[in-house]
């Protein structure tokens, strides 16, 4: 690895309490994000993407708990650390971007103040100076006319306005990371190109490491360097993402990248059946013994069930957890 | 856009009882107080007393005016600062939850166990007559609507995107409550607001009927029913104004608040209407 890392997980673990059973929703994830840097994270629905961004920023809400190993960022370990400490850490050092643009703005505030704010709070900017930030702001997640848009309420504005105002809140205080939960699902194709290329230059320009978080491989693959793949809480497999499609590792991979439709002349064969992991993620409380994967591999065998597989490191770089590793 | 007769009625009576309460020095022929000519007892509605006179020869009409200071003033200071404590303990406890909420619920329904005239009656008879503890019983004791009102909304507004999203931007809670929470859950409080002010103007009312409000000889309309008890049969004006006083008042802001429920509420159908 090169580059001084910013942030680095180890072995985290996040606990779901029912009454006095924990359950471990993620177990055991590590990875580690260098500065400038854009990493991945993609899996279904509930494979504990979004609490492990969360985790990070301190905001799990019970019933789920931290039940293990260490955050550290810029080399402070945060698992642990006060309220007020990681609060002034949020939005400042580490921000973030949400699935829904729709909503995460308030309505009864133009959205000049919204952006202002962010100066007002963390950097200690008086309203008047802050406004101009918030102007050069929207200007720099070009929003044609800032000066006269700041005034807007967000109901004025379109879902990729909103989502690009959201970015300029995000990015107000050049954060040294930035958490995108799946910042695009929520638009159109075309406005999701825009403001994915939208947050490269600007995280770029900036010197902001992402941590992108999505269920589609594609945009993964254009945006980030390493991808983490994440299945029931685990991290599968960790790989640069070119390599993740050429040769997918962990059986859970390559059902992902199998499943991935083929457009025009990539599709050989005209038509064809889209390709589908069987089975659906398991429920928390229900996780198989052994690995998690095995109710749906293909490869599924005897130790499959009896022991949870190790992380190996693979010798083309990258880590995977898998008895049958390709 | 329908013609939304409550709220334009219940604004325009409102506007005249401010009206008439504010300039009663200029709009009225007498002193209420001070002016009592025995000559002059008890005459009906004319031209002289548009309003009669009472039993001490008192210019009704003069005297219905500046009772509306005094009905206004508890019914609109009263009303703010119950809307302070409700907003404030229903905000605080919506948002913490925890201990907190436990406590301000318990708190909420004990006030809601205890009927709030009789609550009133006691703290006045603990502080002498007068109109700063009306201001302060009345103050006291009719939160807890805006109380339940406002941990409810704040509790739906709590997962709301941008309360969540102000979370994670950093914003300290009391920035959230005030920025994020407080101005999202204002139009059902102003509404509440509106119309508690109506049983406010009812309250003191009752209070200075029962004697315990304002004391005679200042003018309040509910003292001066009470003063006209006696004479209901044989001079039934001097009765009937003040209660008419009472009852526009009370009718104008009750029209104005479900008026305004109509405009701010979205679950209000009237809305689009």
């Amino acid at each position: 690895m090169s580059g001084e890392s910013l942030l680095e997980v180890e072995n985290l673990g996040i606990d779901l309490k029912v009454e006095d059973r924990r359950y471990p929703a993620v177990k055991e994830v590590s990875f580690a994000i260098r500065r400038g840097e854009t990493y991945g994270l993609v899996g279904e629905s509930g494979c504990g993407k979004s609490i492990t961004a969360l985790a990070l920023i301190g905001l799990l809400r019970p019933p789920l708990y931290i039940g293990g190993g260490t955050i550290r960022f810029k080399g402070q370990e945060i698992q642990a650390a006060r309220a007020g400490v990681i609060r002034r850490l949020r939005g400042n050092s580490i921000s973030m971007i949400f699935q829904e643009p729709m909503t995460a703005l308030n309505p009864l505030s133009p959205v000049g103040r919204q952006i202002a704010e962010m100066f007002v709070l963390h950097k200690g900017a008086t309203w008047k100076e802050a406004e101009k930030h918030a102007i050069e702001a929207l200007a720099k997640v070009r929003v044609p006319a800032p000066d006269r848009r700041v005034k807007d309420y967000p109901h004025q504005l379109s879902g990729g306005m909103r989502q690009r105002v959201m970015i300029a809140i995000a990015l107000a205080c050049g954060p040294d990371l930035l958490l995108a939960d799946e910042p695009t699902t929520a638009l159109d194709v075309t406005v999701q190109a825009e403001i994915l290329e939208l947050i490269r230059d600007l995280s770029a320009d900036i010197g902001t490491a992402v941590l992108m978080i999505s269920h589609d491989l594609g945009l993964i693959a254009n945006m980030c360097g390493r991808v983490g793949v994440m299945y029931a809480g685990r991290l599968v497999e960790e790989r640069a993402a070119d390599e993740i499609f050429r040769a997918p590792s962990h059986p859970y991979t390559a059902g992902l990248v199998a499943s991935l439709p083929l457009l025009g002349a990539r599709a050989r064969h005209g038509r064809q059946r889209l390709q589908e992991i069987e089975g659906v993620v398991p429920a928390v409380t229900d996780f198989p013994t052994g690995c998690r994967f095995n109710p749906r591999c293909a490869a599924r065998t005897d130790i499959c069930i009896a022991e949870d597989p190790p992380e190996t490191s693979l010798p083309q770089g990258g880590r995977v957890r898998c008895h049958h590793h390709a | 856009m329908g013609l939304r007769v409550n709220l334009w009625l219940g604004g325009v009576l409102f506007v005249a009882v401010v009206i008439a309460g504010v300039f009663a020095p200029w709009l009225a022929h007498t002193d209420p107080v001070l002016d009592a000519n025995l000559m002059n007892a008890e005459l009906p509605p004319g031209e002289e007393f548009w309003f009669g006179t009472d039993a001490q020869g008192r210019d009704i009409y003069s005297r219905v005016l500046y009772g509306a200071r005094i009905s206004l003033t508890v019914g609109i200071v009263s009303q703010l600062i119950n809307t302070v404590i409700g907003v404030a303990l229903g905000v605080s406890a919506g948002y913490w939850g925890g201990w907190w909420d436990d406590f301000v619920n318990g708190l909420t329904n004990m006030m809601l166990a205890i009927p709030s005239l009789i609550f009133a009656l006691a703290i006045m008879a603990i502080l002498s007559p007068g109109i700063t503890s009306l201001l302060i019983a009345l103050g006291l004791t009719n939160w807890s609507y805006t109380c339940r009102l406002s941990r409810a909304s704040t509790l739906s507004l709590k997962s709301q995107g941008y309360v969540q999203a102000a979370k994670i931007l950093g914003y300290g809670d009391a920035r959230i409550m005030f920025t994020q929470i407080l101005p999202n859950i204002l139009g059902p409080i102003i509404v509440i607001g509106t119309l508690g002010m109506g049983g406010a103007v009812l309250a003191e009312a009752a209070l200075s009927f029962l004697g315990l409000g304002i004391r005679p000889p200042y003018p309040s309309w509910g003292s001066m029913l009470s003063d006209a008890r006696d004479q209901i049969t044989t001079a039934p004006w001097i009765s009937i104004f003040p209660g008419l006083a009472i009852f526009i008042t009370v009718l104008a802001l009750n029209l104005l608040g479900d008026g305004l429920r109509d405009i701010l509420d979205p679950q209000s159908k009237a809305r689009t209407a």
